[in-house]
This record gives structure tokens, sequence and C-alpha cells, in this order.
């Protein structure tokens, strides 16, 4: 249940932005989950339902939640390649699951083996955008 | 638009009463010992003690501890195991004997993460066992963590000190509070340090004798406690806590 504490850290940021931008409540928040975190979309969504139903501003939001493919490039050698989840086993999945950046602990350049690369892209969750009535 | 793990940080550490970071400006002194043992002697004292390893590359509080087997618990988050009375946190649960290569981002992206996931729930006192340095994970924590106080660890090397003296510059410019530097794997008894302390008005809370027990006492709780440098840095927590 790693999704609740995210899917917390989401609604706590949506609040804070609200409120510097004066809305009196929130309709649409747009998330972004990188597909490295592999969070469980459904678990998420329901976090977020169960969540925002005892916050007065937010008690009427629709969560859009989108998934972002991961996405690494080598530092070494400049090859570009994609997460696949399914080639690690169950361990390393949770493990990168919990901290993405153990991708770098379990994943190699599959051109020159280096653990030196770059997440591009799909790594974390980001709150793209909130939508709300002043 | 925005990293929401950052909004949740402070309501995650909002029930721990002290924040303590054991920190230096160079690796080898002692640190990781000094924030094991400090956690240790705190709980035992009972105190509701945290231990958070934030040396993500090079990660030794768990060996210092003897910590094997242990798993966070999944509620809502993650949830520290307790080991010898001390909640326990760090990135080897996951990362095992594998090597993890950091980048900057990475280890702000790491430390992040843990600071937005990991339920502490009430805590006397969180140790922070920090990298060497001022870099990414000294800055992280001052931008994220904004009550956190410095205990400073040194050798008596005057190399050593050097680097000290900038993260004392750093975390004076910043407005964070030093408890206090502890001289540790003191040899010859010089005033070198002490005379260093009081010419920058920084709290010389004592020196503790270098120690060719330790080695051996290592990963053993118990041992540990028996060995001079524990007996050193007992004097030291009692005189800052009485």
């Amino acid at each position: 249940m790693h999704e609740w504490a995210l899917a917390e850290a989401v609604a706590s940021a949506a609040i804070r932005i609200a409120k510097e931008e004066k809305l009196k409540s929130i309709s649409i928040v747009n998330v972004s989950l990188g597909e490295l975190q592999q969070v469980d979309v459904e678990i998420f969504k329901f976090a977020l339902s169960e969540i925002k139903s005892n916050i007065p501003m937010l008690k009427d939001a629709d969560f859009n939640v989108k998934i972002v493919k991961a996405e690494f490039k080598c530092r070494v050698c400049g090859y570009r390649w994609t997460f696949r989840r399914e080639v690690l086993n169950e361990e390393v999945q949770e493990a990168i699951h919990f901290i993405p950046e153990l991708a770098h602990s379990f994943i190699r350049c599959p051109n020159c083996s280096s653990p030196d690369f770059e997440v591009v892209k799909g790594r974390g969750v980001w709150l793209e955008s909130i939508v709300g009535v002043k | 638009m925005a990293d929401p793990r950052i909004s949740i940080i402070e309501e995650r550490l909002r029930n721990i009463k002290h924040i303590i970071a054991v920190s230096s400006g160079k690796g080898g002194v002692g640190k990781s010992l000094v924030a094991s043992m400090l956690a240790l002697i705190l709980a035992r004292k009972g105190f509701n003690v945290g231990l958070f390893d934030l040396d993500f590359t090079s990660p030794s509080t768990h060996l210092i501890l003897g910590v094997e087997g242990l798993m966070p618990e999944e509620d809502k988050g993650v949830i520290p195991p307790l080991t010898n009375g001390i909640k326990y946190m760090s990135i080897t649960y996951y990362s095992g004997k594998n090597v993890s290569p950091l980048r900057g981002s990475d280890i702000s992206n790491a430390l992040i993460e843990l600071l937005a996931i990991t339920r502490w729930n009430s805590l006397d006192y969180l140790i922070i066992d920090m990298p060497p340095g001022i870099s990414d994970s000294t800055l992280d924590l001052l931008r994220l963590v904004r009550r956190v106080k410095f205990l400073i660890v040194t050798s008596p090397s005057k190399l050593a000190f050097e680097t000290v003296r900038k993260l004392i510059a750093l975390l004076r410019e910043m407005n964070f509070p030093i408890i206090g530097l502890i001289e540790n794997m003191d040899m010859k008894g010089s005033p070198y340090i002490r005379e260093m302390a009081e010419r920058l008005r920084i709290n010389y809370l004592g020196s503790i004798p270098f120690d060719f027990a330790l080695e051996d006492a290592l990963g053993d709780v118990n041992a540990l406690l028996k060995t001079k440098f524990s007996e050193s840095l007992m004097k030291i927590v009692d005189e800052i806590y009485n």
C-alpha cells in the first residue's frame, strides 16, 4: 500500500496549490505516474477516492491518471532503451517500485553494460495540473 | 507542474520532536558509528528513536547494528522495522548487497521518495546518518527538513577539520542550529580541535579515544555498548541531554 502514501502526497500538493491559487474547490486533478514506479493504478485511484472524501475542497474532484512509459539513455555510449518489467524478478521489481533509483542497482545498459544511465522519462509521480472554482 | 511528494514530507515528520543529522565534511571520521550508537544509547535511555541511513551509495549502519532479515511493513506507506529498540530505515532493505551507483539527481529523488513514504509516526529523536560532505544529500536535507539540527563529527586531523569548517560555515549561513562538535579517534590528546571549536564558537562536546576493540564489536550491539567508544559517547550524550 505504498500507493496510499503517494496518493496522500498528490492530495496534499493539490490542496497546497489550490490555496495558492485561491480556489474554493478543486474539480479536476491531472496526475502523471512514471512507469518505473510500477504503481498499481487501481489501488492508487482507490486511495485517492478514499482520501478525497474526507477533504471538502477535494471531495468532488476527478483524478485523471496518465502512465508515462519509462525510457533510459546510457551516459557512456548514448544507447536508448525502454523499461521491461517482465525481465526482472519479483524482488527487483519490488525494490524499484519503492525506490525507482534502484534501477541503477539492477539494470544495465543493454549495449555497453554501464550502470551510468539517465532515466529520460517515466520516473516518479507528477501533479501536472489542477482545475478548480474560484 | 509539481512533485507532490515534497508536499507530504512535513506531515510525515510532524510527530518527531527532534531531528538530528550526524554530519561531517569528510568520510571515515566515524559518523555512522556515532549516529548508530547515539540512536542506540538514546533508545536504551527509554526514548522513542528512529535511525535513517542517508548514505545511499555507501550505507553502513546496518552492518554496525547487525541488521539482517528485516523488511519495512507496508501500511499506507512503509513502516520502519524495529531493531534493538530503534525504528530503522535504510536503502539496503531494497538494494541488498548490490552496488547503488547514484548521481546527484538520483540521490535527491531517492531521498524525497523515502521521506515521502516512510511513516515514522511518533518519535522523540530521529537520527540521520549523513553521507560526507556538503553536496546533494546535505543540501536536500536543508531544503526539505527545515527543523533539522546538526551534530558534527571530526577526527583530530587538520584535514578533516578543514572540511568541517566549511560545513559549519554553510550551516551558519543558512541559519541551521549546530548542537556541537564531537572529536572522534583521538590518539594524542592534542588540543587542536578543541581550540578550533572555541575559535569558531562551536560547542565542543568531547573527544572519543581511538578504540582498537571497536572493529571486532561491529554487528554485535551488546559488544558495541561495552566498548570505550560507547562509554565516551554515553558521557557526551549525558552532558547534552541532562
